[in-house]
């Protein structure tokens, strides 16, 4: 018998493939159904985010952020607020804080809702992600509430928050965390203790923690194998230390586990939002939302109507924009798909001069190859799945 | 000559009758079921499913038909093209051929041969290659890996299939339909000294091989949690994806005519076929047929419900589960009942 030299099969995972989760294309080179390698190619959403926001002023870029990881707008333009007002050194007052927080919680809970109902939709069940819209649609009905859109919001603005919230929008918002625990625990039901489930997604990549780390994870993906480490704890922005709220971490880093944590941070989100809401009632009922500076701080239409100065701040900051003083800073939040920063470079003229964006679905992206090797081409949409990457914030 | 008509024509005459009659019921059948299928999908999605088309919805089936027939056939360029083409085909027939020797009711049968149940199995495994066919021909990479799943699955589950149905032969002693409905009068039930009831059913004697036919009727069927040779998350539609209007359309239909058969197969091994729950006069008089098709729904309803609920099998688990449970689970209950049967000489 003479020998033959076997060739692998190559096939291209995407970018028309439902389980890509958007643009993704993989190739993937498989000995029958187990994957050799994975090789992500990207780009196919890349829209020169950064660049363009070199072009513009500093308000001006606050929607570029909104459309990086669209699931989760205002957790996004919550980094960019924070890197401007680190430069301006302004302070926000606490009402606005509490708002930025209550919205954040809100973008982690209609991230995790949306990744773990299509987790399971990648491993064949689909009907989660349709109970978790029904939730998520109530949620974007709050983000439309507040700012006029459902998605891409542009309400984080440097200074603050760009309007008020009515007490009728918070106090529906209370009662929207009241109803959610009931609608995750239907949720927990049909997948936690599932066993096909279980069997599609325990021991499935596996990330030990020195990987991680090694790998430049963060988030749930840091989380999942064991180290706490939560930006909102480990270096507190906004109000997140006077909160309460715990971090779940999870002890074996594979995909079940990163399911778990994404399950009871929704849970903490909801107490969190709580907290803010009976505060927005109570201490911080009313209050300046934003700061006062009216150099970065644009005036409200009814101040227009009575005072000159506020009417040429109006049409400064507008038009020219507020000059950045000279420097760099990078700011990060804990975005729902882990560490989410900015780094700003100004030259002290309106419009920044660099802006590099740290998008956590680029580095857990990278892992994919690392990850899923030797595993089934079935957990190839598993680990994808668990890794929670969305193509707006890897190809800005 | 005039007796040479008698003799064979016009019974002939009568059978493409019978068949062409049956076949017109149970397209039009599979179309409802088709639009229960998405409906209670829905349901469970907290959707409300198609409704636009007629009152509920209820012409969907039909419009989908139209859309697919009237759409162009795209050939990819690289398929081989009589293979390509002949795969739906073979599908649908054979799906169609099984219910040849399928009583209906007492008596409601196109060919009321002795050993129906081997035919069946027969047909049904000769199913396979259509999907086989479809995924080879479409020479492309994604039907061509579901195209191999489905072979190794279907085959792996048949093993399993074989011993349930064995085990119910042991019990009724013919391998004809609508002896193995009849057996089903008295049972159980009847032995523990109650009227003529469900009780009676082989569910209850047989219950484990039951639910090991049911599970294996859902692998053979390619429904969830074993729909693997086109799993949409991974495999997009697998052998189905270079696939368009009638071609598709004919795929489908095979699909959902080998569910309703696995349905009706259940319904006559294990439910009682055509007879009522409960032997008395009220009930007797509502004709066998009814009973039949809402057995067979019931066992509808639990397959889209199980669509509805469960994620999906990997490769290999579906493997451990066929050979690793199921084969030695229906191979000692077969041993079990063949004993039984000996020492109680119930046989």
């Amino acid at each position: 018998m003479t020998e033959h030299n076997v060739r692998n099969f190559n096939i291209n995972f995407g970018p028309q493939h439902p389980a890509a989760h958007g643009v993704l294309r993989l190739v993937l080179e498989l000995d029958g159904e187990i994957v050799e390698r994975v090789d992500p190619h990207i780009g196919l959403l890349h829209r020169g985010t950064e660049k363009l926001i070199e072009t513009k002023t500093y308000l001006q870029a606050v929607p570029y952020f909104d459309r990086l990881d669209y699931v989760a707008p205002m957790n996004q333009e919550h980094a960019f607020a924070l890197a401007v007002e680190k430069m301006l050194g302004l302070e926000i007052p606490i009402r606005g804080q509490l708002i930025r927080v209550l919205y954040s919680e809100i973008g982690r809970i209609l991230s995790h809702l949306l990744n773990v109902t299509t987790q399971a939709m990648d491993v064949g069940a689909l009907t989660p992600p349709l109970w978790g819209f029904e939730e998520r649609e109530k949620l974007m009905v709050f983000y439309e509430r507040a700012c006029g859109a459902r998605m891409h919001a542009a309400y984080f603005r440097p200074g603050g928050v760009h309007q008020d919230l009515p007490h009728e929008l918070v106090e529906d918002i209370g009662a929207w965390c009241d109803q959610f625990p009931s609608k995750l625990d239907d949720i927990d039901d049909l997948l936690t203790g599932n066993r096909i489930f279980k069997q599609r997604n325990v021991d499935i990549g596996v990330i030990d923690i020195n990987d991680a780390w090694a790998r430049g994870f963060s988030g749930v993906m840091v989380r999942g194998s064991g180290a706490a480490w939560d930006l909102r704890r480990a270096q507190p922005y906004e109000c997140y230390s006077e909160l309460e709220f715990d971090i779940p971490i999870g002890k074996n880093g594979d995909c079940y586990d990163r399911y778990l944590i994404r399950m009871i941070e929704m849970r903490e989100s909801c107490k969190i939002m709580k907290q803010c809401v009976n505060r927005l009632l109570s201490d911080a009922k009313t209050g300046p939302f934003s700061a006062t500076d009216g150099k970065v701080v644009p005036p409200k239409r009814g101040e227009m109507k009575r005072s000159m100065e506020a009417l040429i701040h109006h049409f400064k900051l507008y038009t020219e924009g507020y000059h950045v003083p000279a420097g760099e800073v990078y700011a990060a939040v804990e975005a729902p798909k882990g560490e989410f920063g900015v780094f700003l470079v100004a030259d002290g003229t309106n419009k920044p001069y660099r802006c590099k964006i740290r998008a956590p679905g680029y580095a857990h992206l990278q892992a994919m190859d690392f990850a899923c090797r030797g595993h089934q081409l079935a957990d190839v949409s598993a680990v994808l799945g668990s890794f929670d990457i969305v193509f707006g914030e890897v190809d800005r | 000559m005039d007796s040479f008509f008698w003799t064979y024509g016009w019974p002939a005459l009568i059978m493409i009758g019978q068949s062409l009659l049956l076949l017109v019921c149970l397209l039009v059948f599979i179309a409802y079921v088709l639009l229960a299928d998405r409906k209670i999908w829905a349901a469970v999605q907290l959707r409300r499913g198609p409704n636009i088309v007629g009152p509920f919805g209820l012409f969907q089936s039909f419009a989908d038909l139209l859309k697919f027939v009237f759409k162009e056939p795209v050939i990819p360029a690289g398929a081989n093209k009589a293979v390509f083409l002949l795969a739906p085909l073979v599908s649908v027939t054979l799906a169609l051929a099984t219910w040849a020797v399928i009583p209906l009711s007492a008596g409601w049968v196109i060919s009321d041969i002795n050993v129906g149940i081997l035919y069946v199995f027969a047909i049904s495994s000769l199913e396979v290659y259509g999907i086989i066919m479809a995924g080879w021909a479409s020479n492309s990479k994604y039907p061509f890996l579901g195209a191999l799943r489905s072979a190794a699955q279907m085959v792996s589950y048949e093993v399993s299939i074989g011993f349930v149905i064995v085990a119910v032969l042991l019990c009724v002693g013919s391998l004809n339909l609508t002896d193995i409905v009849m057996s089903q009068q008295d049972g159980l039930g009847t032995k523990l000294g109650l009227p003529n009831s469900f009780l009676d059913w082989h569910w209850l004697s047989l219950f484990p091989l039951f639910v090991i036919f049911f599970i294996s009727g859902l692998a053979e069927t390619n429904r969830p949690p074993f729909d693997l040779p086109e799993a949409e998350s991974e495999l997009v539609a697998g052998y189905m994806v270079e696939y368009g209007s009638a071609p598709y359309m004919m795929l489908m239909l095979s699909e959902y005519a080998a569910i309703l058969m696995v349905c009706s197969l259940t319904t006559i091994l294990f439910l009682g076929g055509w007879l009522p729950p409960v032997d008395i006069a009220i009930l007797n008089w509502v004709p066998g047929i009814i009973w039949f098709v809402l057995k067979g729904s019931m066992v509808f309803f639990m397959i889209a419900m199980v669509k509805a609920f469960v994620p999906r099998y990997r490769y290999d688990q579906l493997m451990r589960l066929g050979w690793k449970v199921f084969l030695p689970l229906s191979l000692v209950m077969l041993i079990i009942v063949a004993f039984v049967l000996k020492l109680t000489g119930w046989a």
